[in-house]
């Protein structure tokens, strides 16, 4: 194994349709215009000296390190800046060009520490590497510059350190964090020899606006912005590509290692995710895998009120499997079940959902995305016929208007936002439909054109209002709708919109937004040009979740935004493989591919593939498996990487379910909420300890590779293996990657997919088979997949959670950057740093009605329960409603939140609960209870060797 | 499983179909039923319905009734076959 290097051609790729032939040192060169003469040598293999050149950001031309030589062409231009032309002939090495190079490269060494024996980027310095480069040998100037002035290091970062004295000016990270993350946290303060690279205003880098992404440490050539990893570890000595298992992105990563530790994590530039961008969760909050919390033997005990006793694998799999062969055999075949999990990978989560339809008989299992885009599934499958995102994340480029709605991408997609950020300060307009006011609002050189900030719980009237607008106005793309789409079901939907009753005029006393609002985002978004509706979870979390995910649909296509890159409808998933575990079948009603287990042909396919019968009767949702453990009828529960305490809404409800079971089974890293109420604890394996693949966001399947042996002993998918085999239902893989030729045997929109497939072209979107062997870009060019397009009248019904005396705020719930979900992972990193509790924003208005000041602890209460938090007075959040986040189990946010749900997939309705605000002294009864029990339920026994 | 909370999910799905007309939409909420609840779901609503059926929309109601008759077919032809 050796280090992957990625070659630096020093300027970003031109998109030049158009190409020209130059001789560089004698040899032709055929390359795109507007291409650098630095990039066109690169090309051809000829690497010329440079410092403040990379491919990641335009370029700038100050070092002067890559002057060249052109024929018929006064002077010494910078190869970075000059633009190759048709028949210009380039000299990259001349006496001149050496003598000059020397002369800059005296200059920055004369003014730069020379420890390089103990600096830590030695052997990986670009300043090193020139100095060779360009023959250095000495220096005519001495060694004893005077250096920067050397305010000494800010560590103030957890996860990198800056030392100035170390740099060399050249702006790269200045520019990073315009360019790739578009956060302009950083400058150049003072002149000449006082030089210095500034987060904001000459504050440190972590009271800055600085969002630590990454970019200014991967564009750094010196050890001036260093990874405190590598600092401590010292220079990795291999690398590995695999995919980052944090949000649905799904970046592309080296991780670079020192043995079997890893020393950091560095985007890919090959990554078609992230295009070598990476966000604070993915390059640096990946300590959690060595926590020392991590628990690495199975455990076990009678009752959940007992400590757990550790025990070994053997043990803990015959007992799990006898106990949920006893509990079959109590209280028949449906009365235990599943959840596969997000965080897994698509080979462990087709795995348990196999287990559970063959071994356990039944369909009773589910996800994680029950909870977030489940009405995703259900709104675009009717629509459209496929309920996945239409396009690929490089569609934003072509765009011309952005619809934002219900998301947050710099909080929750950081790293595609980044991208989105480039095109709307490329030109692109911007609409944001949301009830806070986020950051894409207005954020520098961004700011939307619309910002509709509707009350929640109203985005199927605004969405409906917007449609009324593009047909009463004439804007819809007839000629479109009339040749993709269903036409009778469109005029019908059509005299829906246009009633009186759905026009901006009337939605506007519903939603709280203007009418001119909506007018506005309607003839934009119709008018624009290529229009693209990105959405998260502020669309799906509603009792009309899915009916706003077909308002979206309607809205696309009424405008002949389908079906080519630039437009689209795309769900921004949460989890890292939350679109995979979808894919692979983990919804009780359907087998992988998303065909319903009613079919006769297609259980017919599973069937004789497994050697079973399958039930072909849909099984249990997640709230379903709750109630009916209440209910007496659902006993058993295998959990695969899903914390459902602390995720899934209602708490005390979701406690009484796991309560009532006479066996749980977690399987995770840590013991989390839900492990409280476990009666076994299957030690899992981290993304770094496994082989197989996420599915992101855009379809896209990406290698994960092992690059440590699991440290519990087994990768999760072997603990399936092992309960599916003592369940008498013996699977037999060697490796994932014949799980997923059993996935591509049975799947026909992963037909042509396999690891060696995966491996030749990096990554691949599905559909993958014959018509698309090297996968799918953009959905439903020619024609949508279900035939014509189906236009769904979408009527508001204003949802039952109602404010009133009692409850006269409204709730809704979201992620921040630092921390993901539950926060199981990035709780256990430094991340905390930045987030170390829930907050609840509420609006100046609101707070000063109560009696609360900034920080004040208060009493959040709904009518299913109350907690305690600190408030966080802005004005992001409209009067009368409060926001907050769910990343910390002393927070508990969803013991508040209720068990409303939408109406076709029971998604809950996260996004609006009445609540009451009021000035707190202490945690409520809820907490100190919930505080003692997990304090109790996590005792570990002492280990006791057993007698011989 | 809880009456009031399958009734209330049950209306749900009829208000979503309900533009549709009466015919659709006792079609598209048994449909729906039949399609993503679990037996034990649609078992207890069929016995809330055959209880009385209290706070059963109409078109929910003749639902319900619907799946009933199919589940009585489905035992009928399975005892024939």
């Amino acid at each position: 194994m050796s280090l992957v290097h990625e070659v630096d051609y020093g300027t970003p790729r031109s998109r030049a349709a158009k190409t020209v032939t130059l001789t560089i040192d004698g040899h032709a060169v055929t390359v795109p215009e507007d291409t650098s003469i630095m990039r066109a040598a690169m090309e051809m293999g000829t690497q010329i000296p440079k410092l403040c050149a990379t491919d990641m950001v335009e370029a700038f031309g100050s070092c002067r390190l890559c002057l060249v030589e052109i024929e018929g062409r006064p002077g010494t231009p910078a190869s970075c800046t000059t633009p190759v032309a048709a028949g210009m002939a380039v000299r990259t090495q001349t006496d001149r060009l050496k003598r000059l190079r020397k002369g800059v490269m005296e200059l920055y060494i004369s003014d730069h520490p020379l420890d390089c024996l103990t600096c830590a980027a030695n052997g990986d310095c670009e300043l090193q590497d020139m100095a060779g480069a360009v023959g250095l040998r000495d220096v005519r100037y001495g060694y004893q510059g005077a250096k920067h002035p050397d305010p000494g290091k800010d560590e103030s970062n957890p996860y990198f350190t800056y030392d100035p004295s170390k740099c060399i000016v050249c702006s790269r990270c200045v520019r990073a964090c315009e360019e790739v993350q578009g956060t302009f946290a950083l400058t150049i303060a003072g002149r000449g020899f006082d030089s210095v690279v500034s987060p904001g205003m000459e504050e440190a880098f972590l009271s800055s606006e600085c969002v630590s992404c990454g970019a200014c440490v991967q564009a750094c050539p010196t050890a001036t912005l260093t990874e405190k990893s590598v600092i401590q570890i010292g220079t990795p000595e291999h690398s590995v590509v695999t995919t980052c298992a944090y949000c649905g992105v799904g970046c592309s990563f080296k991780a670079e290692m020192r043995g079997d530790e890893v020393v950091r994590m560095v985007p890919y530039k090959d990554g078609k995710a992230n295009r070598g961008h990476s966000c604070v969760k993915g390059r640096f909050a990946w300590g959690y895998a060595t926590h020392r919390e991590r628990i690495l033997k199975p455990m076990m005990r009678e009752r959940i009120a007992d400590p757990w006793r550790e025990v070994s694998w053997e043990e803990a799999i015959a007992r799990t499997a006898s106990e949920f062969k006893r509990i079959q055999a109590k209280y028949g075949r449906r009365s235990i079940g599943g959840i596969t999990s997000s965080r897994c990978t698509n080979e462990e989560t087709f795995l348990v959902q196999k287990l559970i339809r063959a071994g356990f008989g039944n369909n009773n299992v589910d996800t994680c995305a029950r909870v977030c885009h489940s009405p995703t599934g259900y709104g675009l499958g009717t629509a459209f016929g496929t309920s996945a995102g239409t396009q690929d994340f490089d569609s934003i480029e072509h765009s011309d208007v952005v619809m934002l709605i219900g998301a947050n991408p710099t909080d929750a997609h950081p790293v595609f936002a980044s991208r989105m950020k480039k095109r709307l300060r490329a030109g692109a307009r911007l609409i944001v439909i949301d009830p806070r006011r986020i950051d894409l609002v207005r954020t520098p050189h961004v700011e939307a054109a619309y910002h509709l900030p509707l009350l929640p719980g109203t985005n199927v009237a605004v969405l409906t209002a917007l449609a009324h607008v593009v047909v009463a106005e004439g804007l819809v793309n007839e000629a479109f709708v009339r040749e993709r789409c269903d036409w009778d079901e469109f005029q019908d939907w059509a005299a829906f919109v246009a009633e009186p009753r759905n026009s901006p005029e009337a939605v506007a006393k519903i939603s709280g937004v203007p009418a001119e609002a909506i007018r506005g985002a309607a003839r934009l978004y119709a008018t624009g040009g290529n229009a693209a509706i990105y959405y998260g979870l502020g669309v799906t979390e509603h009792s009309q979740g899915t009916t706003a995910v077909m308002a979206i649909a309607n809205l696309a296509m009424a405008t002949g935004n389908l079906g080519r890159p630039g437009v689209g409808v795309n769900p921004l998933r949460g989890q890292n493989n939350v679109q995979g575990s979808c894919d692979m079948g983990s919804f009780p009603h359907e087998l992988s591919g998303y065909r319903h287990i009613s079919g006769d042909a297609t259980r017919a396919l599973f069937e004789a593939a497994w050697g079973v019968s399958l039930d072909r009767e849909p099984g249990l949702r997640i709230p379903n498996m709750l109630d009916a453990a209440i209910d007496g009828s659902f006993k058993g529960i295998y959990i695969q990487g899903e914390d459902i305490l602390q995720s899934d809404p209602d708490t005390r409800h979701v406690a009484a379910g796991l309560a009532a079971m006479e066996c749980v089974v977690v399987q995770d890293l840590f013991l989390n909420e839900t492990a409280n109420y476990a009666h076994i604890f299957l030690p899992g394996s981290t993304f770094l300890e496994k082989d197989g693949t996420f599915t992101n966001a855009e379809r896209r399947i990406q290698r994960v590779r092992k690059v440590m042996q699991p440290k519990s002993g087994k990768a999760d998918w072997e603990i399936t293996l092992d309960i599916a085999k003592a369940m008498g239902f013996p699977m037999h893989y060697d490796h994932p990657s014949q799980v997923m030729d059993e996935i591509a045997r049975l799947t026909p929109t992963f037909a042509g997919v396999s690891f060696d497939k995966l491996d030749a072209l990096g990554s691949i979107q599905w559909p993958c088979n014959e018509k698309a062997p090297a996968g799918t870009a953009v959905m439903h060019v020619n024609g949508f997949v279900r035939g014509k397009g189906k236009f769904i009248v979408t009527e508001y019904i204003a949802t039952d959670e109602r404010t009133g005396p009692r409850f006269p705020l409204l709730l809704t719930t979201g992620r921040i950057l630092s921390q993901y979900n539950v926060g199981a992972q990035t709780r256990r990193t430094e991340n905390v740093i930045w987030h170390e509790e829930d907050r609840l924003e509420i609006h100046p208005h609101d707070a000063e009605q109560r009696g609360i000041r900034d920080g004040d602890w208060v009493k959040l209460a709904s009518r299913a329960g109350e907690t305690t938090l600190r408030a966080l007075i802005t004005e992001r959040v409209a009067p009368g409603v409060v926001y907050t986040t769910f990343h910390h189990p002393g927070t508990q946010a969803n013991v508040v939140t209720t068990e409303y749900s939408d109406w076709a997939t029971n998604c809950p309705e996260y996004k609006v609960t009445a609540v009451q605000v009021t000035p707190s002294n202490g945690p409520t009864e809820w907490q100190e209870r919930y505080d003692e029990l997990a304090r109790k339920s996590r005792r570990i026994a002492p280990f006791v060797e057993a007698a011989e | 499983m809880s009456p009031d909370k399958l009734v209330y999910m049950a209306n749900q799905i009829g208000k979503f179909f309900a533009h549709q007309g009466h015919d659709k939409t006792v079609a598209g909420v048994a449909d729906h039923l039949a399609r993503f609840w679990d037996p034990r779901m649609r078992d207890a609503i069929i016995a809330h319905l055959e209880a009385g059926g209290d706070e059963l929309d109409p078109c929910v109601r003749e639902a319900v009734v619907k799946l009933l008759a199919a589940q009585h077919n489905a035992g009928a032809n399975s005892k024939s076959s």
